[in-house]
């Protein structure tokens, strides 16, 4: 009631205040995020070049691109990459994460020696990575000789390449899901294994029927953000693989720059980005029908 | 029994540890061999079986990148650039948070969904539309370009209105009362609260800007206006220079993170911790 009153005398400057306060925000928020999303639709319309008037072509930009094979041969790499990399990227920071909580000696330390990877950025990584799977450079390799295999040289057969790359996703986001799992299995309440020990839960037991079901919200955001982080990829492999051999790491946005930078198709490539922006909705939409059917589930 | 109990435990230690120091080697080994191998001479390099320590410690790697490169200038680039977008968004996004977090005011809800559903939007499938924007703005190839359009993120207002929903109305209530203006309470009563929000936020946005390759790509043309990032991009391609350079830049790049990393490790563990949120 007091509230009702409060809400009837309230200032002037207290209701112009907060406008004020998200107008930077939401300005640059507007010209630069919101508005581009519109003219990016326009675009996807155009055969722009770059310069000089917009020239509507109707569809098509997306009939053309139904025939580019080029364009779903990246996509198809680009899927292939995302589901072999998304288990690892969710269950190796999970299986650290659960290690970490436990009462151990050297909890920050480990911490934060898997945290640090994911601080460094995607260009290094890269260079790292071919730097230490190098052919003539590579300590991977003088490591398999050592224990008796033969050298491989990784960056010129697609699958090896391919998997070079998948390891160093691996090895540079852990980090970050990691400590969101944490966060995740910090907030569970003790009271919860306290009751399943008492009960004479083994540890493996307490895990599937407590932990599994209490987390799901955090596996989920570790799945929705590690999928958008991998099926955006380019960072990684531009220092790494620069989509070789042959094309094969070469992922959907890749494709999408070199179209729009490279061969100046402005707007055939905003209708590739439109394509990568509704299997990106499209994919996410179905995780959380597939994650919020299989709460209820459980249940 | 009890003896039995305690061994099982001990083994399950054990394994504990080895999950941990294995993967512990993996993290750390190839950043170690950067380091190491980057104070070998060129010739040092590529030789086989490979040296596990350099033969001669040598740091002409390191003068050739910083000088001879150019490296020097990017570093200084990526600093200005980092550090003023890094106060815009802290700024920015405190403003937008606090608002979000403690106002119900016409349209709140509405513009608060709006900014959270460009989360899961990425920026790569709309590059070519901003750069247009950008240029259109005449922030292309200039430092503006790469410090205006990224600071307003959506998940930094998020985190500070996450945080500021913990802190109680009834401090601002009281507040009022005593006749403080709405101005006066967010700057000098809100925003000293809210310190621990203010250093996770200024962490991510330094990583954010300092690592960022995508935005400084679209937006920089001249070579004299480049980031760290874009700079090792490019050098990476050509032949003209060598892997000894290569890996010294790259060890460069990681010194200011990692100096942050170590100054505020706890607080940001802690509030990485406290609240998910998007890198």
């Amino acid at each position: 009631m007091k509230r009702m009153r409060h809400k009837g005398g309230v200032s002037l400057e207290r209701r112009i205040f907060p406008y004020v306060m998200i107008a930077p925000n939401l300005l640059i928020f507007m010209i630069f995020i919101a508005i581009p999303a519109v003219y990016g639709f326009v675009y996807s319309l155009t055969d722009w070049g770059g310069y000089g008037e917009l020239n509507f072509v109707n569809l098509q930009n997306y009939t053309e691109l139904f025939g580019d094979r080029r364009f779903w041969i990246s996509i198809r790499q680009t899927v292939i990459y995302t589901l072999c990399s998304l288990p690892l990227i969710v269950g190796v920071p999970l299986l650290l994460a659960v290690l970490l909580v436990s009462e151990i000696h050297g909890k920050s330390f480990f911490r934060a020696v898997f945290y640090w990877p994911s601080m460094i950025s995607y260009i290094v990584v890269g260079l790292l990575f071919q730097f230490v799977f190098g052919e003539s450079t590579g300590v991977v390799n003088y490591l398999l000789k050592l224990v008796g295999m033969e050298s491989v040289s990784w960056f010129t057969k697609s699958g090896t390449a391919m998997a070079v790359v998948i390891a160093a996703s691996v090895w540079s986001r852990s980090g970050f899901y990691m400590v969101t799992f944490i966060s995740g299995l910090q907030s569970i309440d003790d009271t919860y294994y306290e009751a399943a020990m008492v009960d004479g839960a083994g540890k493996w037991r307490m895990f599937r029927s407590i932990t599994v079901p209490l987390l799901k919200p955090t596996l989920f955001l570790v799945m929705i953000l590690g999928f958008i982080d991998l099926f955006k990829q380019y960072g990684l492999v531009v220092t790494m693989t620069n989509g070789g051999p042959a094309g094969a790491t070469k992922f959907a946005v890749q494709y999408i720059y070199e179209e729009a930078f490279q061969k100046f198709r402005l707007g055939y490539a905003s209708a590739l980005s439109m394509v990568l922006l509704v299997i990106l909705a499209v994919i996410t939409a179905l995780q959380f029908k597939v994650m919020s059917g299989g709460a209820v589930n459980d249940k | 029994m009890t003896n039995k109990r305690i061994s099982g435990r001990r083994e399950r230690h054990l394994l504990t540890y080895i999950i941990l120091v294995g993967f512990a080697l993996i993290y750390l080994i190839p950043i170690i061999w950067l380091v190491i191998s980057s104070f070998k001479e060129e010739s040092e390099l590529f030789r086989f079986p490979p040296s596990l320590l350099p033969e001669k410690f040598s740091v002409s790697n390191y003068v050739d990148a910083w000088g001879r490169a150019d490296f020097a200038l990017y570093f200084k680039n990526t600093t200005i650039v980092t550090i003023a977008a890094t106060a815009l968004t802290v700024c920015i996004n405190m403003m937008a948070g606090y608002a979000f977090a403690k106002y119900k005011f016409r349209g709140s809800n509405v513009i608060f969904l709006f900014f959270m559903a460009t989360m899961m939007l990425p920026l790569e499938v709309l590059m070519i539309p901003i750069f247009q924007m950008v240029k259109a703005v005449g922030f292309y190839n200039s430092f503006w370009g790469l410090i205006i359009p990224p600071a307003a993120t959506p998940a930094g207002v998020f985190i500070v209105r996450q945080y500021f929903l913990t802190i109680p109305d009834e401090i601002m209530e009281s507040a009022r009362i005593d006749g403080a203006g709405e101005t006066k309470i967010f700057l000098y009563l809100m925003v000293p609260l809210a310190k621990p929000a203010i250093s996770v936020l200024a962490i991510f946005s330094f990583l954010w800007r300092w690592n960022d390759y995508m935005w400084p790509l679209v937006v920089i043309r001249d070579t004299a206006k480049y980031t760290v990032q874009l700079a090792l991009a490019s050098f990476s391609g050509q032949y003209a220079v060598s892997w000894g350079s290569l890996l010294a830049m790259s060890v460069l790049t990681m010194i200011p993170v990692l100096i942050i990393f170590l100054i505020f490790q706890k607080q940001f563990m802690k509030g990485m911790t406290a609240g998910a949120v998007k890198g």
